[in-house]
């Protein structure tokens, strides 16, 4: 039986959902389901679960790009099968899992995982695990910046911090390649966004026939787009100073493109997290408006999150995130202790600005 | 030999973090898309812009969402990407797999598209990238027919809902992650696959308030796991940690010498509510006043356990900024059990939905929309009645929009009779 194209509807099967997951845990998990006492991270990238039954399962933690080939699964499906009674999982970071339930098998597994240079252990604890990221320039029509390159160029250069744990707490780092955002990058130690600041073009002789232009007009959040006649023929003028760069008009109308070798940037944004431990859940805030976009390994980017990284290590107390280091010494001194040019530009002046201009006499001198 | 020459992109060969463009290369030895595809990226990183066009419409008979429409600018110089059209496939709640059935996946996948997947996308969908127009069809009917699977959300639709491990392997989780999110997107599978939504809906579930799967910072409907009885306290198991002999936070901080653990000054005095004390022998807990923040808990794993009357808080509307702002997700049911069916929980989300659909305007998240509206109006909906866990602190305004019902002897009042008290 095989798919008629003659007859589509015929034999059709539709929501049925995903597998369940049942199908899909190793034995050891599957016993112990709901019934785990406690955990320990042997070293990086190795964690050990105790379940009250006395089982204890072992877990690898590797690294993988998000962006990945079949045949690099298949060469991680054929450890699990090796070693793993065929059975593997990933994170919600990217990262892969191997599981084992008997030490035994724990040095035969890592043994597997070191002989192959794309599936290096770590990411646990008080380090700095996978980048959650978006597409980029290899599979997105909006984005602003790459995002694998970045992602590669940057942890290149932090991966001693991804086979240690010698930070105050975790660090979490995320990727967006336009303020659209997929992912949680708003609520991240560290996040690289990347950023359109050119307005979009018009393209008057051809919009009238691609575009719906009500819906444009109506994309745009500032209310920068305005019916308009060019030539005679029925367009939309964009008021450049109302722009915020957010290509809702793009994504309906593809006569106003706004990408720009030059104009696009990537914005260093830091301080948030998504735990509710100790402090509450917080936004990433902007502390570098601009960088340039300079593939292939963006030296600028790289060099501003070491230095925000370095000066974090250095400076906050055991279990504080990035958020509530900066929070406790101010932002003022967040700013001079990571070298930091402020700017009219960090001045929240949007839907939320209020929330975050100082109102008290308080505040430390620079 | 390669089709077209990648200087800038052999650079990002170099280094020890696994290369993606070392990974493509491999696969397009067998994959030869795959060349047209890092000719284009080569492209862009010498444009430093993409040359994707934008998304047509492109899907499965009687699915609105699932499959995303993607066109190379260039299909003359690339015509392998030409068309490289995006399926988003149904995850397992808590990403675990066999390898009979991936590879059942990637045996497909090789056959009838690029080759080239993410694993996951951000919602938490498999992604697998680049494929024709024409294979759609067949792709889906592979998916439901050999693999039993679906595809995921996209558009105005509900999106696959995600959790984290859960009860599988942590045992910090208070509610059964997987189970809720796998029921979910059985139970709406009509919202997921026909978007009938003003924009985007997202359901996610955190086993605990750790929230690794970042519920509260993008979910418009997040489930956290919680309790409501006493953190459960192993006295010889602190000494443990106080004596030295167990490693605190399960070795997360292992790399630095922080000095001997200290449980004063790591954990009393960063209690957010104060609420613990330590006398040297025994450490208490005032539960009433803990707020449940886990830091205690994460510290001293093996001697502090969740309490066992376990349940979730609901918080509803989370979002990055676009388009009115980021927002994450508010409290609007601090404790509810999850037992299988939840139906409270279902009918809740649906009044919530029902209520989106008639009120949001089109591309506002309900999150925006509360903001709109008010809370009050969005309680109202729910049926949920306002208690001060909703808010961080009560109103510092008056202007409260009294409703006359509210108001002792209502609106109507005798202008002839005011007048004869107070002449005009």
């Amino acid at each position: 039986m095989a798919y008629d194209p003659k007859n589509p509807m015929k034999d059709r099967i539709t929501d049925i959902g995903p597998r369940h997951y049942e199908e899909f845990m190793p034995p050891v998990i599957k016993k112990n389901f709901g019934k785990w006492l406690y955990h320990e991270i042997l070293e990086p990238g190795v964690l050990m679960h105790k379940a009250e039954s006395g089982d204890e399962v072992y877990t690898v933690r590797v690294a993988a790009a998000r962006l990945m080939s079949v045949e690099l699964i298949r060469d991680a499906l054929n450890i699990a099968d090796k070693h793993c009674e065929g059975y593997i999982r990933w994170t919600t970071r990217n990262n892969i899992e191997f599981m084992v339930d008997n030490k035994s098998k724990l040095e035969p597994l890592k043994a597997d995982l070191k002989a192959n240079p794309m599936f290096p252990i770590g990411g646990t604890g008080a380090g700095v695990t996978n980048i959650v990221h978006t597409q980029g320039w290899v599979h997105c029509h909006t984005p602003a910046i790459d995002a694998s390159g970045i992602v590669k160029a940057v942890m290149d250069d932090l991966f001693k911090h991804f086979q240690s744990m010698d930070l105050p707490a975790q660090v979490r780092i995320a990727l967006a390649c336009c303020l659209n955002m997929c992912g949680a990058v708003h609520c991240s130690d560290i996040a690289i966004l990347g950023f359109h600041r050119k307005p979009p073009f018009v393209q008057h002789d051809l919009i009238s026939s691609i575009c719906e232009l009500p819906l444009a007009i109506a994309a745009c959040p500032t209310g920068a787009i305005k019916p308009a006649t060019v030539d005679g023929k029925k367009s939309v003028s964009v008021n450049g100073p109302r722009c915020m760069f957010c290509g809702n008009c793009y994504t309906m109308c593809p006569a106003m493109p706004l990408m720009d070798a030059e104009g696009d940037c990537v914005v260093i944004m830091v301080g948030g997290k998504i735990s509710n431990r100790i402090s509450a859940p917080k936004f990433s805030k902007v502390v570098i408006p601009a960088l340039p976009s300079t593939p292939p390994r963006w030296p600028e980017t790289v060099a501003a999150i070491r230095n925000i990284l370095e000066v974090y290590a250095k400076n906050a107390n055991k279990y504080e995130r990035l958020g509530e280091w900066a929070e406790r010494i101010g932002w003022e001194r967040f700013f001079e202790k990571c070298n930091l040019p402020f700017d009219v530009k960090t001045i929240d002046d949007y839907t939320l600005a209020y929330d975050t201009l100082r109102t008290t006499t308080q505040f430390k001198f620079s | 030999m390669a089709k077209f020459e990648t200087p800038l992109l052999d650079d990002l060969e170099k280094g020890p973090w696994p290369s993606f463009v070392t990974d493509i290369k491999r696969q397009a030895k067998t994959k030869p898309e795959l060349e047209d595809l890092l000719g284009q990226l080569e492209l862009s990183y010498k444009d430093k812009e993409t040359h994707w066009k934008h998304g047509g419409i492109v899907g499965v008979f009687g699915y609105g969402g699932g499959v995303i429409g993607r066109y190379s600018d260039m299909p003359e110089k690339f015509p392998g990407v030409a068309h490289f059209h995006t399926v988003r496939v149904n995850q397992p709640s808590g990403l675990y797999y066999s390898s009979a059935y991936l590879r059942q996946i990637m045996e497909m996948w090789e056959r009838r598209g690029s080759g080239l997947t993410n694993m996951h996308g951000s919602t938490g969908d498999m992604v697998l990238l680049g494929t024709q127009t024409d294979q759609l069809e067949e792709i889906f009917w592979e998916l439901t027919h050999d693999m039993n699977t679906d595809l995921g959300g996209s558009g105005g639709n509900l999106r696959t809902p995600s959790c984290c491990l859960g009860m599988s392997r942590c045992e910090y989780a208070c509610i059964d992650a997987q189970n809720i999110c796998h029921d979910m997107t059985q139970t709406y599978q009509d919202e997921l696959h026909r978007p009938a939504f003003p924009y985007k809906f997202k359901i996610k579930v955190s086993g605990c308030p750790n929230d690794c799967v970042a519920a509260i910072a993008r979910s418009d409907f997040a489930i956290i796991g919680t309790w409501r009885d006493d953190i459960r306290i192993d006295q010889a198991a602190v000494q443990g940690y106080v004596k030295g002999e167990l490693t605190p936070n399960a070795g997360a901080h292992s790399g630095r010498d922080w000095g001997k653990f200290d449980i004063v000054k790591e954990v009393i005095n960063l209690c957010p509510t104060k609420c613990m004390s330590w006398d040297g022998n025994a450490l208490k807990i005032d539960n009433k006043e803990c707020t449940r923040c886990m830091h205690c808990i994460n510290v001293m794993p093996r001697a502090l356990r969740p309490g066992v009357e376990k349940g979730c808080s609901i918080l509803c509307g989370a979002k990055a900024p676009i388009l009115e702002g980021q927002r994450l997700a508010t409290l609007i049911v601090p404790f509810m059990k999850m037992e299988p069916p939840y139906d409270e929980c279902k009918e809740l989300l649906n009044k919530v939905l029902d209520w989106w659909m008639e009120h949001g305007k089109n591309r506002e998240r309900i999150g925006e929309l509360i903001g709109r509206v008010g809370m009050r109006e969005f309680l109202k909906a729910a049926e949920l009645k306002a208690i001060p866990q909703m808010v961080k602190e009560p109103r510092s305004n008056p202007y409260i929009f009294w409703e006359e019902a509210d108001v002792p002897g209502g609106w109507e009042r005798d202008l002839a009779a005011f007048r004869k008290k107070h002449p005009l």
